[in-house]
């Protein structure tokens, strides 16, 4: 017998939504035997990463916190892949905008500025992330330097321009040496919902960003262009489409939510600059656009889940001990699943028997 | 048998010449013709529930031209790559020579003595011929041999290649000669041509005749891919028609006609196109003065002093042979590529040069590009959506920005009306069309529009006969209602029977149009070829 794969007529759409599906239960079954190779039971991890979280109103909240972010980078990200172009760099996107923001905040410290601080910081840091964005955008478009390359590259430069300015200008004269910024005045801070709760107002923007994604992709003229730039070319260029156009503005638009997502994560939930204020947010959100298969809906989903990861892994680190990189292994054998299931969609597995009997049948 | 057999297995020895001159000898004595070098029984192909080849049972005896007919989707291609090796069949068998043959691939096929020149060219334009053709060969033979045998092979059967000569500088009929010389080498018993005039001037296709007649008296058989009817009549001993996967019909080509033959593809019979009784030509529509184009790849063709005129309720044909700068002449009038000066294309009146192609379709132009797949229609995208690919322009399917998805719905379903478009539900995708069924949508999205100036390409290139009529037939009703059309096609047959004027392009040279009834394939011939015509220079000297 022989397993091949043949092609479908058309796409079909019972595996395009059981494909996320089929990636997680593949994950957790691979996760299972990594966890019992690691000498952990595989039921009570699982119930430490899946479960319990999702028992208790903290742990809940955080959960919508930590998606708020992936969401919105996810989405951002979903319109570059749709266009057919490739921005793995929206973690330095989140990072530019991140220290345009705090920019803001660093030198209204102690000033008695009004309400207007805050919303011009979330502007600046969407802006900064934008025009971070473009610069891998303009290198394709001017000179045809990969995307992909160009714009990882420069994740690594936001890293250390932020790490400079921690450690040297913006260091906080009291604080004992550590490499950060003080404490944003109140407000150039982002105001939680409810009192005393997680909930910010990050979460409702992430919201909105969805119902924005939703209706340009699938209401307005610019969403189809954008869709038609990444699966045919040459039909965009007959459409009267420019894929030059199509690719700077959908970075543009990436990078923007990125440094958006940014700034809300530094004047909400850290509340001061400071390395690391991203657990790599702007990577795992690459894994939430496939594993939402690129949808607005599937995208809030997949943020909910791979945030539901990441407290599970805090929370698995604190009760069974279980190195918090494993956590970083479940959601790349996530990526790895999501994008292998994908070729489903387009294919479908049969059996052929190669058996000689098939050349001497019916005379 | 077993003597044939053993001569025909020579492998060419150190003096061509001398095998080629053996070759022929055995095969005059033979053949008793009691078994049939190829000969398939009951050959199936199945792809999930759809029979691709529904038990197809084939004889091909030595000194035989065996024509394969059938529309597209027949399964013309299925078997015959089953008989190259390229697929495997679900059931049935080969035999060759009389043996069972079972084939993993291409090469056993060639090891036995089957050789194929399909239609698209497998060549890679940086290489010379004989660096092609090393390519294509097993190739234990030293490279300087091999390109010595190359010579002398396409001198012995009039085909003459410069070894030497990279293939981007090489006509379409020249690169077809390659493919052929590349098939001959091998000595093949049995040569497989799929579609081989598609490409060629009339002339050539007269040399390629010539050729195939040769290779027959030598003793080969071959197996030849066409739907172009009076070759078939003329060329081929015996056919085998397919229609739906299933063999139809064998009968001797000569003693049929080409209605009766066309009726048994079809399986109907095929509607003729009528024109409009007493069409009137009103003003210019589509005036291209003197345009220019630079390359913008390096194997593209330039646009040379490219001038035409063509009025309304007028069809213009432009013949010519694949790569003469038909795709570029297409770009430059969408606008997919700008012209230097805005008076160099001129759409009802304005200057439209500059344009984009968007603004170009807001004058009242429509596009129907060669390729529907991935040119004219995104294949992975619903009708709705490839309606609103060229219907944003100009059409009320896009409001404030905001799509319209009840009027994409709506052309979806007029087209589908007006055209008869067969496809399995209200708005599938585009891939999932047959090409007749998303050649007739695409022409017909592009209609309802109403356009003032239709270019078109290609219109019925790989559409079965039913579809081909209706599409014909919809350009005639067109023109009739005042739009310009501007036709390209390789097809002769076609241009005849649609237009009013006939204009040849040659290397990005476009001839002064000939009137349809006054261009007979000779003179069309000669014009594809690069020729120009006597009484056409006396004109120019009329001008000058």
């Amino acid at each position: 017998m022989l397993l091949v794969l043949e092609k479908r007529a058309e796409q079909s759409n019972t595996v395009a939504l059981a494909s996320p599906l089929i990636a997680i239960c593949l994950t957790i079954v691979t996760m299972s035997i990594l966890f019992a190779i690691l000498d952990k039971n595989p039921i009570s991890a699982l119930g430490v990463y899946f479960i319990d979280p999702l028992t208790d109103g903290y742990s809940l909240q955080e959960i919508a916190v930590k998606a708020a972010p992936l969401v919105m980078i996810g989405i951002g990200l979903s319109l570059c892949y749709l266009a057919n172009v490739w921005n793995i760099g929206a973690e330095g996107q989140l990072l530019a905008g991140a220290v345009a923001g705090s920019w803001l905040a660093v030198k209204t410290q102690g000033t008695d500025a009004g309400a207007w601080v805050l919303p011009t910081m979330l502007l600046m840091g969407a802006v900064a992330g934008a025009l971070y964005a473009l610069i891998p955008a303009l290198c394709k478009v001017r000179f045809g330097a990969s995307e992909i390359l160009t714009s990882l590259m420069l994740v690594y430069v936001a890293d250390l321009f932020l790490d400079y300015l921690v450690r040297g200008p913006w260091r906080d004269p009291a604080g004992f040496n550590f490499p950060t910024t003080a404490k944003f005045d109140p407000v150039a801070t982002v105001p939680a919902l409810i009192e005393g709760g997680r909930l910010h107002l990050g979460v409702v923007i992430a919201l909105i960003v969805v119902a924005g994604a939703a209706v340009l992709l699938g209401r307005t003229i610019k969403g189809f262009e954008i869709r038609v730039v990444g699966a045919a070319s040459r039909a965009a260029r007959f459409g009267g489409f420019k894929s030059n156009r199509v690719i700077l503005l959908t970075f543009a638009i990436s990078g923007a939510l990125a440094g958006l997502a940014g700034i809300i994560e530094v004047a909400g939930p850290v509340g001061h600059l400071q390395p690391g204020i991203s657990p790599g947010y702007g990577f795992t959100a690459i894994i939430v656009a496939f594993l939402g298969r690129l949808n607005p809906m599937g995208i809030l989903i997949a943020g909910l889940f791979l945030a539901l990861t990441f407290i599970g892994g805090e929370q698995a680190q604190i009760a069974m001990k279980i190195p918090l990189d494993v956590t970083k292994v479940l959601q790349g054998l996530l990526l790895f699943y999501v994008l292998a299931c994908d070729s489903l969609i387009l294919y479908r597995f049969r059996l052929i028997s190669p058996s000689p009997k098939a050349h001497h049948g019916v005379v | 048998m077993s003597y044939l057999t053993q001569n025909l297995d020579v492998v060419l020895p150190r003096r061509p010449s001398d095998a080629w001159s053996q070759m022929s000898n055995p095969m005059s004595i033979d053949p008793q013709r009691q078994t049939p070098l190829l000969q398939t029984i009951g050959l199936t192909k199945r792809y999930g529930t759809f029979l691709a080849t529904d038990s197809i049972d084939i004889d091909i005896w030595p000194r035989e031209i065996h024509a394969l007919l059938g529309e597209n989707g027949a399964g013309k291609s299925t078997l015959v790559k089953k008989i190259y090796g390229l697929i495997q069949p679900s059931e049935g068998e080969m035999r060759w020579q009389g043996k069972p043959m079972t084939l993993a691939g291409p090469s056993e096929a060639r090891a036995l003595g089957i050789g194929m020149v399909s239609q698209h060219f497998s060549l890679f334009d940086n290489l010379t011929v004989a660096e092609n053709v090393a390519l294509g060969l097993d190739g234990k033979e030293p490279f300087k041999d091999m390109s010595a045998r190359l010579e002398e092979v396409a001198n012995v059967y009039g085909l003459p290649l410069d070894p030497k000569r990279e293939v981007w500088r090489l006509s379409v009929g020249e690169r077809q000669r390659i493919e052929i010389v590349r098939a001959l080498m091998q000595d093949p018993k049995f040569l497989i041509l799929d579609e081989p005039t598609a490409v060629l001037t009339p002339q050539e296709a007269d040399q390629l005749f010539i050729v195939l007649e040769r290779l027959k008296a030598e003793g080969r058989a071959i197996l030849y891919i066409s739907h172009k009817l009076e070759e078939v009549k003329r060329l081929c001993d015996t056919a085998t028609i397919l229609r739906g996967g299933k063999r139809i019909s064998i009968c001797v080509p000569r003693n049929e006609t080409a209605a009766s033959l066309a009726r048994m593809m079809v399986g109907a019979d095929v509607k003729e196109v009528k024109a409009a009784a007493g069409r009137r030509t009103t003003v210019p529509r589509l005036v291209v003065n003197d345009l220019n184009m630079e390359l913008d790849d390096p194997h593209g063709v330039r646009l040379e002093h490219i001038s035409l005129e063509l009025k309304g309720g007028e069809i213009l044909g432009i013949a010519g042979v694949a790569g003469n700068g038909q795709n570029e002449l297409f770009s430059a009038l969408s606008g997919e590529r700008l012209a230097k000066d805005p008076g160099m294309i001129v759409i009802d009146g304005h200057e439209a040069g500059h344009l984009s192609i968007t603004s170009r379709r807001k004058l009242g132009a429509a596009f129907v590009p060669e390729e529907r797949l991935g040119h004219g229609t995104v294949p992975r995208m619903k009708l709705s959506e490839n309606a609103l690919l060229t219907g944003h322009a100009a059409s009320g399917m896009v409001q404030h920005g905001f799509v319209n998805m009840a009027a994409m719905l709506a052309t979806v379903d007029r087209a589908t009306e007006i055209f008869d478009v067969r496809k399995a539900k209200r708005d599938p995708e585009a891939a999932s069309l047959s090409g007749g069924n998303l050649q007739k949508f695409i022409v017909g999205r592009e209609i309802l529009r109403n356009p003032t100036v239709l270019v078109v390409s290609q219109p019925t290139w790989g559409v079965d006969a039913g579809a081909a009529a209706v599409i014909r037939q919809a350009l005639l009703d067109l023109a009739a209602s005042g739009a310009a059309v501007l036709v390209t096609s390789q097809d002769l047959d076609e241009l005849t029977e649609i237009t009013d004027r006939i204009a040849v392009m040659f290397h990005g040279h476009l001839s002064e149009p000939l009137a349809t009834s006054d261009a007979s394939r000779e003179k069309l011939g000669l014009l594809m070829g690069g020729s120009t015509l006597p009484q056409m220079e006396a004109n120019d000297a009329v001008g000058a």
